[in-house]
């Protein structure tokens, strides 16, 4: 195995450049690796200006997705060696404004997640006295996979509807509403279904695919979503043909 | 005792915060048209969308065919006239494999959207896909016993 391998690194300083150019940095090629550790070696070692973001580096915070050859990538569970004798190509995840080198600015999807109300609904709240709301493992099945979501928009970097519509809801909030929607003790799947049964929300979805083979966290936003149209299509059948049963 | 700024409380969050004057430029790279060449997965999904069209030339086909028997036997020889010009045989044989294919995918990616459970398990994928498609070839087989034995 060579010892080292290089990184077409993404730089952009909204100061100075007017669009993005790639730079090149060799860094050392070792087994543990992953693309992370190659980029805070380029920052300690080499340029200490080189921007990006990161926490964890176990695949749970979300900070550190980018495009790695390509490919949107959680860069600390993405192995250097898986791409030797490279070059590796890292660039800011796709669809997202460039702030600075590999950082994106992610103000689009705080907003859009906060607004498919991501938390548990109640129409009226249990008294404490009466204990917590007890759920059964059968009941917490049905949404768990949804509930593994880590917020890293590598499936927005995956989805070309949000890249040709960034009106478009997106996977992840998408996947999280339906999670919540799942949840036995939520109440407000009305609210939300008023919210993204729209256009711009779960109609949006063209089915490519794409977010549900990208997820690091196996969480199939795909999925979620076409179940979700299941439900709202059920929902204004209903209200079609029974418009005295619905609230 | 935690001051918090009067901006931050009760407002929805600003694509450009308006307090800062020299607000950083955003690069914003544009989605080419052709997005779509880049990628088998994606080329694969333009196509199934694509196959859609010729679902619809069918269906246009089913109805001219149902107004040529209608209209009496001279009608409907000169319909079946149209349908051996090698024209009309290329455009049914690329039709019929995009239709193909529209069936294909759509098999195949049933399993995400029915959530089917069983006694509190998810039925694997494997099995919703294949009732599909068993469900398909007992469809076929009944049509075509209608229409060559029946």
């Amino acid at each position: 195995m060579a010892d080292t391998i290089g990184l077409e690194v993404t730089r952009y300083s909204p100061e100075r450049d007017v669009q993005p150019a790639l730079q090149t940095f060799q860094v050392p090629l070792r087994k543990d690796w992953t693309v992370l550790d190659g980029l805070n070696y380029i920052k300690d070692k080499v340029d200490g200006s080189l921007s990006f973001r990161w926490s964890c580096r176990m695949g749970i915070c979300g900070s550190c997705g980018m495009m790695v050859n390509g490919e949107p990538k959680l860069t600390c569970a993405t192995f250097l060696s898986n791409y030797a004798p490279g070059p590796v190509r890292v660039e800011p995840l796709r669809y997202f404004p460039v702030i600075r080198d590999l950082v994106v600015a992610i103000t689009d999807f705080m907003a859009k997640l906060q607004a498919v109300k991501p938390w548990i609904v109640r129409q009226q709240e249990k008294p404490l006295a009466e204990g917590e709301y007890l759920q059964t493992p059968q009941q917490m099945d049905l949404y768990k996979q949804f509930s593994m979501c880590i917020n890293c928009m590598i499936c927005y970097a995956a989805c070309p509807v949000y890249g040709l519509d960034p009106l478009f809801t997106g996977p992840a909030a998408l996947a999280l509403a339906q999670r919540y929607n799942l949840d036995s003790r939520d109440q407000g799947a009305q609210e939300r279904l008023t919210l993204l049964s729209r256009d711009e929300g779960i109609w949006g979805c063209t089915f490519v695919g794409e977010c549900t083979k990208v997820c690091p966290k196996h969480v199939d936003p795909a999925g979620a979503i076409q179940q979700y149209k299941l439900t709202a299509a059920k929902e204004w059948f209903q209200s079609l043909l029974m418009p005295w049963a619905t609230k | 005792m935690v001051s918090i700024a009067a901006d931050a409380v009760g407002h929805e969050m600003k694509q450009a915060p308006a307090y800062s004057e020299f607000h950083p430029r955003w690069y914003r790279s544009r989605v080419s048209t052709y997005w779509w060449l880049g990628k088998w997965a994606h080329l694969k999904f333009i196509l199934r969308e694509l196959s859609s069209v010729f679902v619809a030339f069918f269906v246009v086909l089913t109805l001219l065919q149902i107004w040529a028997v209608r209209s009496g036997p001279e009608a409907y020889a000169e319909f079946q006239e149209w349908l051996r010009k090698p024209l009309v045989i290329t455009l049914n044989v690329i039709s019929f494999f995009f239709v193909l294919f529209h069936a294909i995918t759509w098999f195949n990616v049933a399993p995400r959207a029915m959530a089917v459970r069983v006694g509190g398990k998810r039925v694997p994928d494997v099995v919703i896909a294949g009732s599909n498609y068993a469900a398909w070839v007992v469809v076929s087989a009944i049509v075509a016993w209608l229409l060559l034995g029946g």
